[in-house]
C-alpha cells in the first residue's frame, strides 16, 4: 500500500446556513499528483483551505503524514506545505528574486542558501535568470506564475497544494507550465493537490482524480 | 510622548541658562514692541544677552509667561497691572502696586518710564471748536452723539459702563476696531472715540483729546515688570529709564514706526542714543533681514520637526492598531478628526491654561493636527491591502508581526508616507500661527506685520513659510523615491 500524505478525518464544514461538507473523509496519495475537480462554487478552494489550515473545520480532524493538525502552532505547518493561488499573489513591492526567497527569509535560512535554492528553482521552472531584479507586473502572466510556483516550493515542502494556478493562462502558457510541473514532480516528487475546473488539466497532471459534487467525493478513473 | 518633548525642551532651557540669556517679553502691539526694545537694548548695552520674545498676544498671556519663567522681563502698564491682576478696586500709588505684586506674585515693577499711557477720549479739533468741548463734562450739554468704542474699551472696569455713571453720561456707543477707529473718525463716520493718550495718530490727525475732569481713568504709567528674584544688576540697568519718556515723546516714536515704517530696533536705538542712554558704538548691530529670516525659519522648522516627529511617534504604532483592532477605530479617528475641526488660533489659545506659552504649548497643538493625516492614512494604507496578498502571506505561514514587516506596512507605506507629507504641510503653515502664543518662528514676522498693517513684514514671514513648505514637499518625494520602487509612487 502506498503512503498518505494527508489524511481528512470525518470532516464538516458550514457557511452560514449552507453545509460545504458533511462527514467528508479522504486519503491523499504521498509523491502523487492528485486533482480535484468540480464546479465552482462546489468547495474545491475550501477543501484546500481546510487542508493548510486556513480554514478549520466544524468538525473532524485534519492529519499530515500521520500527525494531527494543531491549530495553536499552525505557523510551522504552514510553513511545510506549499500553497499557489489563481491570482498568483505575488507582491507587488518585492522583486521576483525577493518573493521567491521570502520563505527562506522567514525560515532564517542564510543568504547563500536561499541563492543556491532560488537559482535551482529557477531554473527547474525555466525562468531566465534576468527577471531576478524585475517587479511582478514587469513579466507576463506565465512567469508570474512560475515565480509563484517556486515560492510556494522553496522551503522544499512535503505538501504542495494548487488552487486553479494555471486556469487564467492561455492553452500555450498552461502547456509549458504542465510540462514544468510534471519535470518538477520528477525532480522533487512530493504530495501535490491540484483544484481546477479544466477536466483536460485534471486528466494530463492527476495521477488521481476525484470528483467534489454537492459535498460528495467521487473518485474517478484517471 | 510628553516625556520625550520635556527632555528635548529641558535641553534648550539648560543651554539658556549657561549662555545667561535675558528674555524680553513685550505686548504684541505697537507700544509694546517699542518699550521692549528700549529694555532690551539697553540691558545689551551693557554687554548682556538678550532674546526679544515679542508677539505675546495681551496682557494676560504676557503675565502668564513672566510667572511661568518663559520671560524675564516685559513692559507694562500700572493701571493693568492693578486693574486686570491684582484686580484692585481701589486705585494704588507706584509704591502699594510694587508692595502688593511683591507679596502676593512674587514679582517687582520698575520705577516709571515717565508717560502715562491712559485712556482718554479724542475727537476732531474742529467738532471740539464747535461745541466748545476741553472735558468730559463738557459732553453732558450735548443732546446727541455718535460715539463708537474699542470692544475692550465697551468691557473693561475703567472703560465705558464706569466712565458713564461717573460722569452721568447718556449716549449709547457701538463697537469698533481700534485700528478702524481712527478712520472713521476722521471721515466723520464717528463723532469721538477711546483712544490711548500716547497714539501717534493724535499727532498725525491733530486730535481734541478731552481732559479727564474727574481723574476718571486710573493712571496708566509705563513700567517694567519682572521676577523679584531678577539679577539685580539687571534691575539697575532697567531702572535707567526712569522718567526719560514724555508722553509727547512716546506719541511721537509710535508715530515713527507706524507711519514712517521705521523699524521698533531704529526708533528705539535713536531715543537711547539721544537721551545718551547707550553710546552709539555700544549698541549692537541690528540684525540683517536675511540672518533674521534665517533664524526665525530655523526655529519655525524646529517647532515643526518635533510636533511632526512625535506625531508619527504616536500616529503609526496607533494607526496600526486600530487597524488590529477595529472596532475602536471609528471612534478614535472619529476623535482625533474632531480635532482637526478646532480652528488653529483656538487651539493654540486652549493650550495656554494647560501649558502656558512658548515652544511647548505650540509643539503640542502642532502635534494634535499632525496626528489626524497621518493616523487616517496608516489605517486606510493597511485596509486597502489586497486581500488575496494577506491569504498568501497567512497561508505562506506567517504569523501577523511578520505579515505586518514583509505585506501589509510596505504596502501601505505609499498612503502612509503622502500621509506624513500632508501633516508636514499643515504643521509648517499652523506653526505661523504659534507666534501669537510666543514659541516664535516665522509667523512673528506674520504678527508683528498684521498689527502693523505692513505688507512688507507679513510677506518676510509667509513667503519663506511657503518656501519651507515647497522644500518639505521636495524632501518627502525624495524619501518616497527611497522608500518606494517606482510603480507604488504615488505620482
Amino acid at each position: 500500500m502506498s503512503k498518505t500524505a494527508i489524511h481528512l478525518d470525518n470532516i464538516s464544514l458550514r457557511f452560514g446556513s449552507q453545509a460545504l461538507f458533511t462527514n467528508l473523509t479522504l486519503d491523499i496519495e504521498d509523491k502523487k499528483i492528485t486533482a480535484i475537480q468540480g464546479r465552482s462554487g462546489s468547495g474545491k478552494s475550501s477543501l484546500l483551505q481546510v487542508i493548510n489550515g486556513l480554514i478549520q473545520p466544524d468538525q473532524g480532524s485534519v492529519f499530515h503524514f500521520g500527525e494531527q493538525m494543531n491549530y495553536h502552532n499552525i505557523y510551522k505547518t504552514r510553513m511545510n506545505i506549499g500553497y499557489a493561488v489563481q491570482q498568483v499573489g505575488l507582491f507587488p513591492h518585492l522583486t521576483v528574486y525577493e518573493n521567491i526567497t521570502l520563505p527562506g527569509r522567514l525560515a532564517h535560512w542564510t543568504p547563500e542558501e536561499n541563492d543556491t535554492r532560488a537559482r535551482e528553482l529557477m531554473a527547474l521552472v525555466s525562468l531566465d535568470e534576468h527577471h531576478k531584479q524585475k517587479y511582478p507586473h514587469q513579466i507576463s502572466g506565465g512567469e508570474q506564475q512560475r515565480v509563484g510556483i517556486c515560492r510556494s516550493i522553496f522551503l522544499n515542502p512535503r505538501i504542495l497544494l494548487l488552487d486553479e494556478s494555471f486556469s487564467s493562462l492561455d492553452e500555450e502558457t498552461k502547456e509549458e507550465i504542465h510540462t514544468e510541473v510534471i519535470k518538477l514532480q520528477q525532480m522533487e516528487p512530493r504530495c501535490i493537490v491540484m483544484v481546477t475546473h479544466d477536466p483536460k488539466e485534471a486528466g494530463k497532471l492527476g495521477d488521481h482524480r476525484i470528483k467534489l459534487d454537492q459535498g460528495q467525493l467521487y473518485h474517478m478513473q484517471s | 510622548m510628553r516625556t520625550i518633548l520635556l527632555l528635548l525642551l529641558s535641553v534648550v532651557g539648560m543651554s539658556k541658562t549657561i549662555a545667561q540669556t535675558y528674555r524680553i517679553g513685550a505686548k504684541h502691539f505697537n507700544e509694546g514692541y517699542i518699550l521692549g526694545e528700549l529694555i532690551a537694548q539697553i540691558i545689551e548695552s551693557e554687554g548682556y544677552k538678550v532674546e526679544r520674545k515679542f508677539n505675546l498676544g495681551g496682557t494676560a498671556v504676557c503675565f502668564e509667561a513672566l510667572r511661568n519663567q518663559a520671560i524675564d522681563v516685559y513692559p507694562e502698564y500700572t493701571g493693568s497691572l492693578a486693574e486686570e491682576i491684582l484686580k484692585s478696586k481701589e486705585s494704588l500709588d507706584h509704591q502699594q502696586l510694587n508692595n502688593k505684586l511683591r507679596i502676593e506674585m512674587g514679582l517687582e515693577i520698575s520705577p516709571s518710564f515717565g508717560f502715562n499711557n491712559t485712556y482718554a477720549i479724542a475727537t476732531k479739533k474742529d467738532f471740539a471748536v464747535k461745541y466748545d468741548l476741553q472735558t468730559i463734562s463738557d459732553l453732558r450739554q450735548l443732546p446727541s452723539l455718535s460715539l463708537a468704542f474699542s470692544y475692550e474699551f465697551l468691557e473693561r472696569q475703567d472703560g465705558w459702563a464706569n466712565l458713564k455713571s461717573s460722569y452721568q453720561l447718556g449716549f449709547t456707543p457701538v463697537g469698533i476696531e481700534h485700528g478702524l477707529a481712527y478712520q472713521a473718525l476722521m471721515n466723520g463716520s464717528i463723532d469721538m472715540t477711546d483712544v490711548y493718550s500716547t497714539d501717534g495718530e493724535i499727532t498725525k490727525y491733530d486730535l481734541k483729546v478731552l481732559k479727564d475732569d474727574l481723574n476718571f481713568f486710573p493712571d496708566y504709567q509705563a513700567v517694567a515688570v519682572y521676577n523679584a528674584s531678577l539679577d539685580t544688576r539687571i534691575k539697575k540697568i532697567i531702572s535707567r529709564l526712569e522718567s526719560t519718556i514724555t508722553e509727547e515723546e512716546m506719541q511721537s516714536m509710535n508715530a515713527q514706526v507706524v507711519f514712517e515704517n521705521e523699524s521698533f530696533y531704529v526708533v528705539a536705538r535713536n531715543f537711547l542714543i539721544d537721551k545718551g542712554l547707550v553710546e552709539d558704538s555700544m549698541v549692537t548691530e541690528e540684525r540683517s533681514v536675511l540672518s533674521e529670516v534665517v533664524s526665525k525659519s530655523i526655529t519655525h522648522l524646529w517647532l515643526c520637526g518635533i510636533a511632526l516627529m512625535t506625531a508619527i511617534l504616536v500616529a503609526v504604532p496607533l494607526g496600526v492598531l486600530l487597524y488590529f483592532f477595529s472596532g475602536i477605530s471609528r471612534p478614535v479617528l472619529y476623535f482625533v478628526g474632531l480635532l482637526q475641526t478646532i480652528p488653529s488660533i483656538a487651539l493654540l489659545a486652549l493650550m495656554i491654561p494647560l501649558f502656558g506659552i512658548g515652544i511647548f504649548p505650540a509643539i503640542v497643538a502642532l502635534f494634535l493636527y499632525a496626528l489626524l493625516p497621518i493616523l487616517r492614512n496608516t489605517t486606510t494604507g493597511l485596509y486597502s491591502v489586497d486581500p488575496v496578498l494577506k491569504k498568501v502571506a497567512t497561508g505562506m505561514g506567517m504569523n501577523a508581526w511578520q505579515q505586518l514587516r514583509w505585506v501589509e506596512l510596505p504596502l501601505a507605506m505609499p498612503s502612509l508616507l503622502a500621509g506624513i507629507r500632508t501633516a508636514a504641510v499643515i504643521t509648517i503653515g499652523t506653526a505661523t500661527l504659534a507666534a501669537f502664543i510666543g514659541a516664535g518662528g516665522l509667523g512673528e514676522f506674520i504678527v508683528t506685520g498684521l498689527a502693523l498693517n505692513n505688507i512688507q513684514l507679513i510677506l518676510q514671514g509667509a513667503i519663506p513659510a511657503a518656501i519651507l513648505a515647497i522644500l518639505i514637499e521636495m524632501l518627502f518625494e525624495g524619501f518616497e523615491h527611497l522608500l518606494l520602487p517606482k510603480h507604488l509612487r504615488k505620482n
